[in-house]
């Protein structure tokens, strides 16, 4: 890659969660880097002090990794965005003194991102879609948003606990285990594919609004009987699951009359999903599009670009007001490059 | 059933088709819960067949509340499908942003004063949003789509019931969302009464604050 004198390149810094993501975007929304590394907690789930240690131990290389990987040398960034909320405390606050040092070092502006609208932004990026109801559901997160009047606004959402937490406890559980490149939902839904009996569990469903705590409350205690094959359950609690978000998206658009779905965030690698919200995409008349796996999970490339985006729009974040926003929701920020 | 005839295809919404049809000489409306091929057919034919039966009797219950609500003329278990009848009007949804502010206002405290009647007899309708209300010709306010509804007096199902429609005017029609929901609560008011309000106003912000991310985490 070459760099060209009037090219403006972006680093973005994730850190919401687990993983520690570097991405490098130019204006036009090419992805130049985009480098992760994942802390896999040695049992139980993440522990935010133990991510924010593993975060601050590989930001320096994963930094280098990008620019090699970009081709391209600090002194030619023009921007610094980071990861600014929501997400776990510790970790936020890693990503944003790394974020801070760097514009800082390099006097170049920074530039605060919402977490779950740069998952929106990579995601309409990468794939055709430019006004869609985004379902977005990960281990943090289960929301379904759509454009209306000046912002990201939620449809509908979780009550409770993220879909992805419903089904990492779940896998936990069941004794599962948390692999490099195996996350518990990849092996859980290896195992669902051996399930055929559907053991029946609360499907609850508030409007556009879903809830999984009684769900993974039942999944456990019918787990503990032991009376189930535990791919059927693995099996069940995904049709349930997803049935139950499946539901509440397709509401979602008849209300909203968008004509595009977008499915990102960690359980978007999920095929049973995919293919559930692809018919009703075509039931509906409507295109399905799905974030490539690289971008549909927590990515550094996603807070670049979105960063970019803002830039452009006059956004820039004063290294005063860039205090991390553990709770920052979707539908409280302004998006001024949608007009 | 020959006597019926479809005349067209209303509305295609997430859980039944909206047609209009002839049906002894009379314009009826038919929803029509059809297989959800994205769901486990089991799961699929539960949740269709729970809702083809209990949306009905809600709609009795919520007539019996002074709700208007559209007849039911026929339910068939059988192919999922409810008969009913037709309401010539629009959606409340089309309708807010034409209206002006004292005639949005007015309309939002009539659907305050529906919701409160539906809760002062225990009917929760499980999915307020402005997609399932018609205004009539005549000016007279419908609540319809009673399928995710359920019989409850808790405060707390009251609550989500009223919190979701809440998010919905906020999501849908944001720049008159917070004038509209305090409209809506002096008609509910009027219907509950003053402390009960307040109390539910207080269960509402409780179960904001519950969500994922909701920045006021504390009590005031």
């Amino acid at each position: 890659m070459i760099n060209s004198i009037n090219e403006i390149y972006c680093l973005g810094i994730e850190s919401t969660a687990d993983d520690f993501g570097v991405g490098i975007s130019t204006c036009s929304g090419e992805i130049l880097a985009n480098i992760s590394d994942g802390y896999i907690p040695e049992k139980g789930g993440i522990h935010p002090r133990e991510a924010a240690r593993h975060h601050a131990m590989v930001a320096s290389d994963v930094l280098d990794e990008a620019l090699i990987q970009a081709g391209i040398k600090s002194s030619d960034l023009s921007l610094i965005a980071f990861s600014q909320g929501p997400g776990l405390g510790p970790c936020l606050r890693t990503g944003a003194t790394v974020a801070r040092a760097l514009a800082a070092y390099l006097n170049i502006p920074l530039v605060g991102v919402n977490h779950s609208i740069a998952h929106v932004e990579i995601g309409k990026l990468k794939t055709n879609a430019t006004d869609p109801i985004t379902l977005y559901v990960s281990g943090g997160n289960t929301i379904i948003s759509a454009f209306n009047s000046g912002r990201y606004r939620i449809f509908g959402e979780t009550l409770d606990i993220a879909l992805g937490n419903c089904l990492d406890v779940f896998s936990r559980e069941a004794g599962l285990k948390h692999k490099k490149g195996i996350p518990l939902g990849a092996a859980l839904e290896k195992l669902a594919l051996d399930g055929n009996n559907l053991v029946l569990m609360p499907y609850i469903v508030k409007g556009m609004d879903v809830s999984f705590s009684g769900l993974l409350t039942s999944a456990v205690a019918l787990l503990r009987q032991k009376k189930y094959r535990l791919q059927d359950l693995c099996y069940s609690l995904q049709e349930i699951a997803f049935a139950m978000v499946c539901e509440v998206t397709e509401r979602a658009l008849a209300h909203t009359e968008k004509k595009e779905i977008l499915l990102t965030g960690g359980v978007a690698a999920n095929k049973r999903l995919q293919f559930m919200l692809s018919l009703i995409a075509k039931d509906h008349g409507v295109s399905f599009n799905k974030v490539p796996l690289e971008f549909a999970t927590d990515n550094g490339a996603m807070i670049a670009w979105t960063g970019l985006l803002a830039f452009r729009s006059g956004i820039v974040t004063p290294i005063e007001e860039s205090i991390v926003k553990l709770r920052w929701r979707i539908d409280r920020v302004d998006i001024p490059w949608m007009n | 059933m020959d006597e019926l005839v479809i005349l067209k295809l209303l509305q295609k919404g997430a859980e039944a088709t909206i047609s209009l049809a002839s049906w002894y000489e009379k314009k009826v409306i038919i929803k029509s819960r059809k297989i959800k091929k994205y769901r486990h057919p089991q799961l699929d034919e539960r949740i269709r067949r729970f809702r083809t039966i209990h949306e009905p009797q809600l709609i009795y219950e919520a007539k019996k509340a002074g709700v208007p609500t559209p007849t039911i003329f026929l339910v068939d278990t059988k192919n999922m499908l409810i008969i009913m009848e037709f309401i010539q009007g629009k959606q409340v949804k089309h309708l807010l942003t034409i209206l002006s502010t004292t005639e949005r206002s007015q309309l939002c405290f009539k659907i305050g004063v529906l919701v409160g009647k539906l809760h002062f007899y225990g009917v929760i309708h499980g999915d307020l949003t402005t997609s399932n209300m018609l205004l009539d010709d005549y000016g007279k306010l419908f609540f319809i789509d009673f399928g995710l509804g359920e019989k409850q007096n808790e405060l707390e199902v009251r609550g989500v019931d009223l919190h979701l429609m809440k998010r919905g005017f906020q999501s849908t029609h944001n720049k008159f969302a917070k004038d509209s929901f305090k409209d809506i609560m002096s008609g509910y008011s009027n219907v509950m009464g003053k402390p009960f309000t307040t109390n539910i106003l207080k269960k509402i912000r409780e179960i904001e604050r519950r969500g994922r991310y909701v920045e006021e985490r504390k009590l005031k």
